[in-house]
């Protein structure tokens, strides 16, 4: 039962990994780029939300609508940061995207850091409902709301990619650029629509992790956007059931070894996850294996 | 040996021992205060680190975020060494220093391998997870220390011995980035697939730069150990790796002036202008932004200042270049 218990939370922190990492594999299938700023913008959604919590008590609004402004507030950044800093080096070498993607992690971080201060701030309580008690397992209601809104937003994500003339566009682009554009695919919106997407799927994954850790910190986003990233590799960079799937690998080996190891030990085994499966696979679990072109 | 570099050898020998009678002299006139002295053992320190990462990411062209990582294995190693007293004094330091770039190299062998297989962006993360496990590793055995850190290490501020050592480095790794197997990195990071094609061991060559890199990471982390006299896993996070590529990119990926130039400014700048410091990050990460937009080659590019250069142009007459 505990075990189980285990894999449950396992589950839910392994959900917010895949909405995080949803924005990672995108970016990266379409923009061939490491979005480090991807976790920043969660930091941003959250600090967002907390910002927006006595306008929203004025009201007698519940506290969980603050993601509207979060989500609206992260496309706009996510929007903007590909706009001024991405859009032009898409044509340079790709040490040059990194090195753009890590500075604007380090400036969001540090912006937030001089304007909040670094101390952690706590955070209020999001869903006041009673835990589900079933048997001897007492489950909160934010576990079931994480692992549930995860799985419609994946599945709304899927049906997007694979019915709509804009989803079909992004999955376009990713398998060939250039073709894609004599076809009259516009590729600057594109782009800019995935960034809109990754963006919205932040704030969301921001308004659930506070629910679970009810605490914001400048530099909360960077660790997990990395263990983000992580999943996204972990799944096979570019497919979205991928993500999801290395989300919830990932969170459940992170959780049984807090469980059962050693809690310091965490970050150690997750990364050596990471290590092994791109050792043995590169392309990740449920990736492709493409040949490279000379 | 011909004598063009013959007369650029003795120059550069002869302008490194005036700039350390310089400072030492400064030292002994009280110029420069214990303060200063503190911060000049700090920019030698970032000069290797600079250095070293640039033999990775500037020759070998591979980016890499755990930098620090073989930075922290060489400090503890070399720490645990002189802190048992196996040979005490400055002799144990010396051989300490050697200590902490060996076990770093074994340490870039050990990572190197596996990681080399990947490039790029993957290179990158495989790199930033290798980083981390070696911290979370440095926190959770006993013998480092733990989570605590590592106090009690003997401290020996001998400015000689870190000078001569950062100059010893930075020569070391020059020479060997022209020498011919240093050529044959070059010419990986130019193409892979034809410099394989060529006959170059490319995996053997992408091993030794990376290594290379470690054993330097490692000395400069020695030497930091006894600096500072207390180590903590913390102090060497991705941040740190972070700050070193900062460094390499702004002064130029491959050009070994540019990394020292930058690490030296990069050092003096937050400390010359202490009420700024809160905004120091920021600068930093909107410097790194508007150089790659503007110029991602960094400052200096791929060029080497050469000082023998500048002093053919002043010596020689307009119409000598004409031999």
């Amino acid at each position: 039962m505990e075990l189980l218990l285990q894999i449950i939370n396992g589950l839910s922190i392994g959900s917010i990994y895949a909405l995080v990492s949803l924005g990672y594999t995108m970016v990266y299938g379409i923009a061939k780029l490491i979005n480090f700023a991807h976790g920043d913008i969660i930091m941003i959604g959250a600090y967002t939300s907390l910002m927006m919590i006595p306008v929203f008590a004025k009201y007698n609004l519940p506290l969980w609508l603050t993601v509207v402004p979060a989500i609206i507030l992260c496309v706009i950044l996510g929007v903007l940061i590909e706009r001024i800093c991405y859009r032009p080096l898409r044509n340079s070498p790709r040490i040059a995207n990194l090195i753009t993607a890590i500075g604007v992690s380090l400036l969001l971080q540090n912006v937030v850091m001089k304007i909040f201060g670094p101390d952690f701030k706590s955070y209020p309580k999001l869903f006041d409902f009673p835990p589900l008690v079933i048997g001897r397992v007492r489950l909160g209601i934010n576990v079931i709301i994480t692992i549930l809104l995860t799985v419609i937003l994946t599945i709304l994500l899927q049906l997007f990619m694979q019915k709509t003339k804009y989803g079909k566009a992004m999955l376009a682009t990713s398998e060939n650029y250039e073709a894609s554009k004599l076809v009259g695919i516009n590729i600057d919106s594109t782009i800019m629509l995935t960034f809109a997407i990754g963006s919205g799927l932040a704030a969301v994954a921001s308004i659930l992790y506070v629910s679970s850790y009810p605490q914001v910190q400048p530099q909360m986003g960077s660790m997990l956007g990395i263990k983000a990233f992580v999943a996204a590799v972990l799944g096979g960079i570019g497919i979205i059931p991928g993500a999801v799937l290395g989300g919830f690998i990932l969170g459940i080996a992170e959780t049984l070894t807090r469980a059962y190891i050693s809690s310091q030990l965490a970050d150690a085994i997750v990364f050596g996850i990471l290590i092994l499966v791109l050792l043995v696979k590169p392309t990740g679990i449920l990736g492709k294996d493409l040949k490279e072109k000379v | 040996m011909n004598k063009t570099k013959k007369i650029s050898y003795i120059t550069t020998i002869v302008i490194v021992l005036i700039l350390y009678f310089i400072l030492i002299g400064l030292m002994q006139a009280g110029v420069i205060s214990r303060f200063a002295k503190g911060i000049l053992v700090i920019i030698a320190i970032n000069i290797i680190l600079a250095v070293s990462l640039n033999v990775t990411v500037g020759c070998l062209g591979q980016i890499t975020l755990g930098h620090a990582g073989f930075m922290s294995v060489g400090a503890y190693s070399a720490a645990l060494f002189t802190k048992s007293g196996i040979i005490p004094g400055i002799p144990g330091y010396l051989i300490g220093i050697l200590v902490g770039g060996a076990v770093a190299g074994l340490v870039g062998i050990i990572v190197g391998v596996p990681a080399l297989r990947l490039k790029g962006d993957y290179l990158a993360i495989i790199t930033l997870a290798f980083g981390e496990i070696i911290r979370v590793l440095i926190e959770y055995f006993d013998f480092t220390g733990g989570a605590q850190g590592l106090i009690g290490i003997p401290r020996y501020q001998n400015f000689t011995i870190i000078f001569f050592v950062t100059v010893l480095s930075v020569a070391a790794m020059f020479s060997i980035m022209t020498s011919r197997h240093g050529r044959a990195v070059l010419a990986i990071r130019e193409d892979e697939i034809a410099s394989d094609a060529a006959g170059i061991d490319t995996t053997f060559y992408k091993t030794f730069a990376f290594t290379i890199s470690a054993i330097f990471a490692g000395v400069a982390g020695a030497l930091y150990a006894h600096h500072m006299g207390v180590l903590g896993a913390k102090q060497f996070d991705y941040n740190y790796s972070i700050a070193i590529l900062v460094m390499v990119v702004l002064g130029g990926m491959g050009s070994f002036t540019g990394a020292t130039l930058s690490a030296v400014v990069l050092t003096i700048l937050p400390e010359a202008l202490r009420g700024f410091n809160d905004y120091r990050m920021i600068l930093y990460s909107l410097i790194l932004i508007i150089m790659m937009l503007f110029r991602p080659i960094g400052l200096l590019g791929r060029k080497e200042f050469e000082i023998t250069k500048i002093i053919d142009k002043l010596i020689k007459k307009p119409g000598d270049n004409a031999i």
